[in-house]
C-alpha cells in the first residue's frame, strides 16, 4: 500500500504545522496549495501596537544622550570607589539610567514575538510565514547585543517580509541598510582610514578607521558563503566600500545632519574615497552607489546562487540535500537574476522534497509553532506566552551569532532538549485536561504520517491529558 | 525536572529499557577490573566568538603592544588597572582574579600563542575545525573528545556515559559514537512514571529517541542527586564595582544563571561515577566594537568567566586536585585595534590549562613578537603552538589514551603537532 503523504508534508514541512482543518483543505493538490501562497502581495503582519524603527530608535537615542550626560557628570570625581551603589546616590542613579535601554526594548521585544507568534497560529499562507523564518535566519541578529533587542523584530517586518516574495538583491539591499543589522554588525561607526572625519581626527591625534564585521559576514553568511574564496584583501576592501553606511542621530559617528531620522543614513564623512575590488570586480562609483553596485553584483553571483539554494534544500528536504536539488534551485536562482518565487517553486518541485517525510528534526520554534497551531492555542499578553521559546533553548531573535540557528537534526536532537520537550508537552496537556478530543486530532494534525503505534498508543491512554502528551510526543510529531 | 525531589521513576525507565542493568554491570566490570583508576577529569571551556587573547594575556613588555593596542592597551602590573602579575613579560587581564591566585598556586598554565590548524577568520568554520580537530572545516560529523571517548581505556571510565555537555544539546566536540550526555538546568515539572514508561515504549521503534530518552533519563537521575547549593554572592558584584557598573542587565542575569548551572554540574562531574569529560560552552566574545581594555566589556565577560571557574573549583573539592580544564577559542583577534574601539577577526590567540592536575605557575610561550615583520599576513599575531599539541597531550597524560590511538584516530594529520611534555604533576593522576 502507498500512502500519499504530500498533504502532511505540504503543512508539516513546508508551512508551520496542520491547523485542524489544513490537511482537508490541502487535499490531493499540495503543490497547488504551496503555488497559491505565493501569489498575491507578501503577507503583512497585524502591526497593532508595534512601532517603526525610526520611533524606537529616537526613543532609545534619548535614553543614550541621558547616560552620556550622566557619564560626563561623573567623570572627575574623586576614584575613591563606594561601598556600595546604595550608598552612593550617584552610583545608584548610573544603575538605574542603565536599565533605562532594556525597560525600554524588553516590551517591544515582547510585542513582537507576540504579535508574530498570533500570526503563526491564525495565518493561512504558513509556507510564506515560513519562508519569512527562513529569510530571518540567513540574516539572523541576535537579541543578547542589547542595541539589537528594540529593533530584531522590526528588521523582519520591514526589511524581509516586504521582499519574501520579491528578488534576492532588493531583500539584501533592504537589509543591510536596515538599522538592525548595521547596529549588530557594527557597520555605523566604521570610517575610511583616507575618510574627511579620519583626516581631521588624525589633525587631533586621534585614530578613526575600520570595522570589518559586516562587510565579512555579508560574503561569508549572506552572500557568497564561505568557501566561494574570497580572500581578507576582499572583505578589507569591501568594508572601505561600506563606510559611511550608517544611521541616524546617536548612532553614527561625526555630526548629525539636518532632517536626519534613526534610520539608514549615509554619512559622507565617513566614506573611503576612491576605486575599491571586491571579488575580482574593480567599482569606482562614488559614494553609496558603490555600496549598492557591490551588493547587487554579489547577490546574483553563482556562488550566492549555490549558497541560497544550498540552505533552502537543507531547510525543505534533508540535512545533507541531495546535489541534484541543490543544483535545480541554484539554477532557478542564476536564470531569475534572484526572483524568489521561481526559486521556491524550483523547491517545490523537486521531487526529493516529497520523498522522504519526517526527514526533518524540527527545531524548537518549529516544535512550538506546531503545538501552537494544532491546539489553536491562545496567546496571552504578558512574557509568560513566549517563555516557552526560551525554556525549550530557541529563544526567539537571540541565535547568539549572525550564523543564525543552525539547521540539522545533530544541533537539536540532544538528550536534554528532547526531555523538555516532553515535559513541556506534558504540563501543557494536563492544563488542557480533556478539552480536545484527542482521538481525532492525531490525523488531523498529522494525516498519513500518523502511525499505527502512536494510534494505539493514544487509544490506551489513561486519560485525554496523557492521550495528549502521548501525541505531542510521538516520534512523527517531533520531526517534519 | 524538580532537583529537589528524588526521581524514582528515571530508575525504573531505565530498566524498563534494559539500560540500567547495562550500565551497572559495565560500571562493575569495570571497578573491579581498575582498581588503580584515578578520578581523572577534564572539562573543555569553548569561548565561541574569537577571544582577544592579546587582551586577556597582555603581553605589556613587548616594545609594540601598546603602540598596536592604544586605549586597548592593559599596563603593567603596578600601574593603575594595571595586568596582574605573571613572569614580567606577561599579565593576566584585571577581570581574572581567581585565574591569577590559580597561578599564584601553580594550578595555571597560560599559552599566550596558540591555534589550530585553520587560517581563515570565519568563526563557523573556526570553531568546526577547534572542535572536529581535522584539518578541514565540515569534514567530519564527529568531534576530537567523543573520538577520545572512544578510546578511553577502562581504568579512566566510571559512569555509564564518560561524557557530558553542559547544554540541551550537545556540540561537535562531543559527538560521535561514544555515548555522551546533555544536560541544562529545567523549569519544567516532572512527568509521571506511568507516562514516561508510555513515550518511553513509544520510542523503542525510534533508534535516535530511544537513545536520547535513554541518556536525558541516565543523566537526569544522577543530576538530580548531585550537591547544589543556592549561589551566595552575586555575580556582578564579585565582577568588580566598575564591572558591575559597565554590565548589561540582560547579560549579569544570564551570567547568574550561567554561574548557577556551573555549579550544578560541577556537582555531577565529582560524582565518583561521573563522567570523566565535561563541555560547557560559552559565547560573547567576538569584540569587534567597544571592546574597552583594563575596562569594560571584555573584562566583565572575563570577569565572570573567571567567577564560573572559582565556583568550579568550590565545587569539585577534592576532585579538583585530579582536574584539568583546558579553555580555548576558534582563532585570535587582530594585532592592532580596529577603527571601532575593538578588534577584528585573526589568528592567534590565548589558551588556558587550569586546575589541580596541571604543573602550572607557568607561561609557556614562543612569543613570536608584534612587531610588523613577526605579524602573521602582517596583521595578526603568529601562533607558535599548534592547539592540537595541547589536546593530544592532555588526552595522552591525563586520560591515559594511547599516542597510536590519539595520532590515527583523534587528531588525524596531526604530527605537525607534537606532543608537549610536562604539561601535568606527573602525581596528579
Amino acid at each position: 500500500m502507498s500512502l500519499d503523504y504530500s498533504a502532511a508534508v505540504a503543512a508539516n514541512r513546508f508551512g508551520l504545522g496542520a491547523k485542524p482543518g489544513e490537511l482537508d483543505l490541502i487535499g490531493a493538490d499540495a503543490r497547488g496549495w504551496l503555488e497559491a501562497q505565493l501569489r498575491g502581495p507578501a503577507p503583512v503582519l497585524p502591526t497593532s501596537g508595534l512601532r517603526p524603527t525610526a520611533d524606537i530608535l529616537s526613543d532609545a537615542a534619548v535614553i543614550r544622550q541621558q547616560l552620556q550626560a550622566l557619564r560626563r557628570a561623573t567623570t572627575g570625581k574623586p576614584a575613591a570607589a563606594p561601598a556600595s551603589p546604595a550608598a552612593d546616590p550617584a552610583s545608584a542613579e548610573a544603575l538605574a539610567a542603565v536599565m533605562r535601554l532594556p525597560q525600554l526594548f524588553r516590551p517591544i521585544y515582547i510585542a513582537e514575538v507576540q504579535a508574530r507568534l498570533r500570526n503563526a497560529v491564525a495565518t493561512e499562507r504558513p509556507w510564506v510565514e515560513r519562508l519569512v523564518y527562513f529569510w530571518s535566519n540567513h540574516f539572523a541578529v541576535s537579541i543578547d547585543k542589547l542595541a539589537v533587542m528594540g529593533v530584531a523584530g522590526s528588521l523582519e517586518r520591514e526589511a524581509i517580509r516586504p521582499h519574501v516574495l520579491g528578488n534576492f538583491r532588493e531583500l539584501l539591499l533592504a537589509v543591510e541598510q536596515h538599522p538592525a543589522m548595521l547596529l549588530y554588525l557594527d557597520n555605523q561607526r566604521s570610517v575610511g582610514p583616507n575618510s574627511q572625519l579620519a583626516q581631521r581626527a588624525a589633525r587631533r591625534d586621534r585614530t578613526l578607521g575600520l570595522n570589518e564585521n559586516l562587510a565579512r559576514e555579508i560574503l561569508e553568511l549572506h552572500t557568497l558563503g564561505v568557501d566561494a574564496g574570497y580572500t581578507q584583501a576582499d572583505v578589507t576592501s569591501f568594508a572601505k566600500v561600506l563606510t559611511g553606511w550608517s544611521l541616524g542621530a546617536g548612532y553614527g559617528a561625526g555630526k548629525m545632519q539636518d532632517g536626519a531620522s534613526e534610520l539608514f543614513m549615509f554619512r559622507p564623512a565617513l566614506h573611503e574615497p576612491g576605486a575599491q575590488t571586491v571579488f575580482h570586480h574593480r567599482y569606482d562609483q562614488a559614494e553609496q552607489a558603490q555600496g549598492r553596485a557591490v551588493l547587487s553584483d554579489l547577490a546574483l553571483a553563482r556562488p550566492t546562487a549555490r549558497h541560497i539554494a544550498t540552505k533552502l534544500a537543507r531547510h525543505f528536504i534533508a540535512d545533507d540535500p541531495p546535489p541534484a536539488a541543490v543544483a535545480r534551485i541554484a539554477e532557478a536562482f542564476e536564470r531569475s537574476g534572484g526572483d524568489l518565487p521561481q526559486v521556491y517553486r524550483a523547491l517545490f518541485q523537486s521531487a526529493e522534497a516529497w520523498q522522504t517525510p519526517l526527514a526533518k528534526y524540527k527545531t524548537p520554534q518549529d516544535y512550538l509553532l506546531s503545538v501552537y497551531r494544532g491546539l489553536q492555542l491562545p496567546v496571552a499578553d504578558g512574557p509568560k506566552s513566549i517563555a516557552a521559546f526560551d525554556v525549550l533553548g530557541q529563544r526567539q531573535f537571540a541565535p547568539g551569532s549572525p550564523a543564525g540557528w543552525p539547521d540539522r537534526s545533530d544541533d537539536w536532537d540532544g538528550a536534554s532538549a528532547l526531555m523538555k520537550r516532553i515535559e513541556f508537552a506534558d504540563a501543557l496537556a494536563q492544563r488542557l485536561g480533556g478539552t480536545r478530543a484527542v482521538a481525532e486530532l492525531g490525523p488531523q494534525l498529522l494525516g498519513a504520517t500518523y502511525s499505527d503505534e502512536t494510534r494505539v498508543s493514544l487509544k490506551r491512554a489513561a486519560s485525554d491529558g496523557q492521550a495528549l502528551t502521548l501525541l505531542l510526543t510521538a516520534p512523527e510529531f517531533l520531526r517534519r | 525536572m524538580n532537583r529537589d525531589q528524588p526521581a524514582p521513576i528515571n530508575r525504573r525507565s531505565l530498566l524498563k529499557l534494559g539500560l540500567a542493568a547495562g550500565g551497572a554491570a559495565l560500571a562493575a566490570r569495570y571497578s573491579f577490573a581498575a582498581p588503580a583508576a584515578g578520578p581523572s577529569r577534564l572539562v573543555f571551556i569553548i569561548l565561541r566568538g574569537a577571544l582577544d587573547g592579546m587582551s586577556a594575556v597582555p603581553p605589556y613588555a613587548d616594545p609594540d603592544y601598546a603602540r598596536l593596542r592604544g586605549e586597548l592597551a592593559i599596563a603593567a602590573p603596578g600601574a593603575g588597572d594595571g595586568a596582574l602579575a605573571l613572569d614580567g613579560y606577561f599579565g593576566l587581564n584585571p577581570g581574572l582574579t581567581f585565574m591569577h591566585e590559580a597561578y599564584g598556586a601553580h594550578e595555571l598554565l597560560v599559552l599566550p600563542a596558540v591555534a589550530t590548524g585553520y587560517r581563515e577568520r570565519s568563526h563557523f568554520d573556526g570553531q568546526d575545525v577547534l572542535e572536529s580537530g581535522v584539518t578541514q572545516p565540515h569534514a567530519t560529523q564527529s568531534g576530537w573528545l567523543n573520538r577520545a571517548l572512544v578510546n578511553l581505556p577502562a581504568a579512566s571510565r566510571r559512569g555509564r556515559e564518560s561524557g557530558v555537555a553542559l547544554a540541551q544539546n550537545v556540540p561537535l566536540v562531543l559527538r560521535g559514537s561514544a555515548e555522551v550526555a546533555s544536560w541544562s538546568p529545567s523549569v519544567l515539572p516532572d512527568l509521571d512514571d506511568d507516562t514516561m514508561r508510555r513515550i518511553a515504549d513509544r520510542y523503542a521503534s525510534d533508534p535516535l529517541l530511544a537513545r536520547r530518552l535513554a541518556e536525558a533519563l541516565a543523566t537526569g537521575g544522577e543530576v538530580d542527586q548531585a550537591p547544589s547549593q543556592a549561589m551566595g554572592g552575586d555575580v556582578a558584584g564579585t565582577a568588580g564595582t566598575a564591572g558591575a557598573a559597565a554590565m548589561n542587565p540582560v547579560v549579569r542575569s544570564t551570567a547568574g544563571r550561567y554561574i548557577e548551572t556551573v555549579r550544578t554540574a560541577a556537582g555531577f562531574l565529582r560524582r565518583d561515577d561521573g563522567p570523566a569529560v565535561a563541555v560547557f560552552d560559552t559565547t560573547g566574545w567576538d569584540t569587534h566594537f567597544n571592546e574597552g581594555g583594563a575596562q569594560g566589556q571584555l573584562r566583565t565577560r572575563l570577569a565572570v568567566l573567571d567567577q564560573s571557574l572559582r565556583t568550579l573549583k568550590e565545587t569539585l573539592g577534592d576532585v579538583w586536585g585530579h582536574t584539568v580544564v583546558l579553555l580555548a577559542t576558534e582563532f585570535g583577534r587582530t594585532a592592532a585595534a580596529n577603527g571601532t574601539r575593538g578588534t577584528d577577526h585573526g589568528t592567534g590567540s590565548a589558551a588556558f590549562l587550569l586546575g589541580g592536575a596541571v604543573a602550572g605557575g607557568r607561561v609557556l610561550a614562543d612569543w613570536p613578537g608584534l612587531s610588523a615583520r613577526n605579524l602573521y599576513q602582517q596583521r595578526d599575531l603568529k601562533p607558535t603552538l599548534d592547539l592540537r599539541s595541547v589536546m593530544k597531550s592532555v588526552l595522552h597524560e591525563h586520560l591515559q589514551i594511547a599516542s597510536g590511538a590519539l595520532d590515527r584516530d583523534v587528531f588525524p594529520d596531526s604530527s605537525a603537532a607534537p606532543y608537549i611534555a610536562g604539561l601535568l604533576r606527573s602525581n596528579a593522576a
